[in-house]
């Protein structure tokens, strides 16, 4: 940085002010500079994000929760004030609890084993590996695909007839399941497209973190005696705590919003009905299907804010859960 | 990662030698490779490849072969004819869609990275008023359902006129709380406060320490980020569906939902598209990933 103050007199003292003050007028204003940029620049670099955010996130949150106050059908000019009954009629709403159950269900049966699965993973990747460009993008590669792509491609996986999960298990005597018929069959078949598109992405977070973590505290507790194992729980995982607890949030949003697998996995005509008994519904296809289906624009309004209530505060308690967990250790 | 690397060769070198021996064996046991481990994970490559094969393999078969069980595992002769199909589909215009989805994956992808990087470094290693708030204020953000503003998102975009044009799924995520929490995670555990303030000590202004000490430290993390942007962008459905709805201007997923009335009659087809869908990303990140991988070494060399 070099400013050439006296051929900007404009921006300094001025003259009878320059003889009157100490001997290092410059000084001054590049200290005032200095002060502006320590003061003002992170205001400048966390700005582009605040103005996204309140233009394309906050206005509509708001927006939704204007309309979940009121009796709007969709596509209608018009709609009434109800105040807060749409809430009220959620609250006794069989179909939507059954929505959350699933929701729930299938995301702490994919989640728990899949972080853990990328830990372990993100363990053995970290070594001196012959190849491990290669191992790296292999294990990382389900990544690339998206979830539409997922449901199909899975849905012939897991078809009752011709698929290959079912041809697999008629060897161990076990015949023609129909993985959309039930709650187990289903969340299961879905639990593994989520763990099969995720866990890669995790192992590769998890890698990241444990390189920041420094060798030679290994090398001192190896002096102690202590185990490879011991070390791994003792020193890997509370020190890839932010880390942790990064992919457990991501986690929990991406989980409670389930929505392409499940809607493809249920193709057919009434794709957002999961199942004949709604035995896979999410809460976002229950959202989708009063919005389009029954036109119920202020019920589905409604429908949005009470998930996003339950991933604020489901998220908050995993952040305290794993902060706990670590901090015991 | 170099870190490790680096000094696990060092383990063997000269000058490490007067370390107490046991030190060496107890440390070279936690790093070893057995062949146990190459077996674990040559299972879990072939688990997380397998689904992206059966994907290719149901492009080349006729139809009538995908509906056989077991299902076909090896490469059939078809896949010319349903390329064909998929691509002089004129309803789909996959062309076009591919060469949209290009633009708007790389714009989205350097902007997110460029803010993200910035206001993580913000919010990792500077000191301003309000930086709490704020910062509860992202996490909340990425609570922050995409279905919940879909209809009001939709009106701010016909008011602006983006309507079927690429800034309406373009400008709503040029930056996001994810990237922004994901990079400060990373900027306070990579980047030691002393070299931030080493170089406040040599002169340098809060900007150049962003460009010239962190983002080099964060490169790592950056190449994960942008790629899982690239990636996230790319297999965006839902929001171009709404913004999108012209098929004479798609996106490459608008395209295979566009692929006709077939779309789950003629599985074949549906695999060919899925296949041209998928493939360029493919490529993509196994270029981007030898990348992400030499910058992670680089990175925390220099960190």
């Amino acid at each position: 940085m070099s400013l050439h103050l006296d051929a900007t007199p404009a921006h300094g003292p001025t003259d009878a002010a320059r003889q009157a003050l100490p001997p290092r007028p410059p000084r001054t204003l590049r200290s005032r500079l200095t002060a502006l940029d320590i003061k003002g620049s992170p205001y400048l670099y966390v700005a582009p994000f605040f103005i996204i955010f309140a233009l394309f996130m906050l206005y509509p949150l708001g927006y939704t929760l204007f309309v979940s106050t009121r009796n709007w059908q969709l596509g209608a000019q018009t709609s009434t004030s109800v105040g807060w009954s749409n809430y009220v009629e959620l609250y006794h709403d069989h179909d939507f609890w059954n929505s959350v159950g699933n929701t729930f269900g299938i995301f702490v049966i994919s989640t728990i084993p899949q972080l853990l699965m990328a830990l372990f993973l993100a363990n053995l990747l970290n070594r001196a590996l012959r190849g491990r460009t290669l191992l790296r993008i292999g294990i990382v590669a389900p990544i690339v695909t998206s979830t539409a792509v997922i449901g199909l491609v899975f849905n012939q996986l897991y078809s009752k007839d011709f698929g290959l999960i079912n041809y697999l298990l008629h060897f161990v005597g076990v015949h023609h399941i129909d993985w959309k018929a039930s709650k187990v069959a289903s969340w299961s078949a879905l639990a593994t497209m989520v763990n099969w598109h995720w866990t890669g992405y995790n192992t590769l977070i998890y890698l990241a973190g444990m390189q920041t973590i420094p060798k030679d505290i290994y090398e001192s507790a190896s002096l102690d005696g202590a185990r490879p194992i011991t070390q791994f729980w003792r020193i890997t995982v509370p020190m890839l705590r932010p880390t942790i607890v990064f992919t457990v949030i991501i986690s929990t949003i991406g989980g409670l919003q389930l929505f392409g697998e499940p809607a493809l996995f249920g193709s057919g005509s009434n794709y957002l009905g999961g199942g004949s008994l709604h035995q896979f519904q999410t809460v976002t296809m229950y959202l989708l299907q009063e919005m389009f289906n029954r036109s119920r624009l202020g019920y589905a309004g409604a429908i949005a804010w009470v998930l996003f209530l339950l991933i604020l505060i489901t998220s908050v308690l995993n952040f305290l859960i794993v902060r706990r967990i670590n901090s015991d250790k | 990662m170099a870190t490790l690397y680096t000094s696990h060769a060092r383990v063997d070198e000269p000058q490490h030698r007067e370390r107490p021996r046991r030190v060496r064996a107890a440390s070279s046991r936690l790093w070893q490779t057995s062949p146990l481990t190459y077996l674990t994970l040559l299972v879990a490559i072939v688990l997380s490849i397998f689904p992206l094969y059966f994907m290719l393999i149901g492009a080349t078969q006729d139809n009538d072969d995908i509906y056989k069980s077991p299902p076909a595992l090896l490469p059939g002769s078809h896949l010319m004819s349903n390329l064909s199909k998929v691509f002089s589909n004129e309803s789909a215009n996959v062309g076009k869609g591919l060469l949209n989805s290009v633009i708007i994956a790389s714009c989205v992808t350097l902007s997110v990275v460029f803010f993200s990087s910035l206001a993580g470094f913000a919010f990792a290693k500077l000191r301003f008023r309000g930086k709490s708030a704020m910062l509860l204020v992202i996490l909340g953000s990425m609570m922050i359902p995409v279905q919940i503003g879909l209809i009001p998102l939709y009106l701010i975009m016909v008011k602006l006129g983006w309507e079927n044009r690429l800034a309406a799924v373009i400008v709503p995520v040029l930056v996001n709380g994810f990237g922004v929490f994901m990079m400060r995670q990373y900027a306070s555990q990579a980047v030691p406060d002393e070299l931030i303030e080493a170089a406040r000590v040599d002169g340098s202004n809060t900007w150049g320490i962003y460009w010239h000490v962190v983002l080099p430290a964060l490169r790592p993390a950056a190449a994960v980020l942008g790629i899982f942007t690239f990636m996230q962008t790319w297999n965006d459905f839902l929001w171009p569906l709404v913004a999108m709805q012209d098929p004479a201007n798609p996106t490459v997923l608008i395209s295979l939902r566009n692929l006709g009335n077939g779309y789950y009659q003629d599985y074949a087809q549906v695999f060919a598209g899925t296949a041209v869908a998928t493939v360029p990303l493919l490529i993509v990140f196994i270029v981007l990933g030898r990348q992400i991988i030499g910058g992670i070494m680089e990175g925390a060399l220099k960190a």
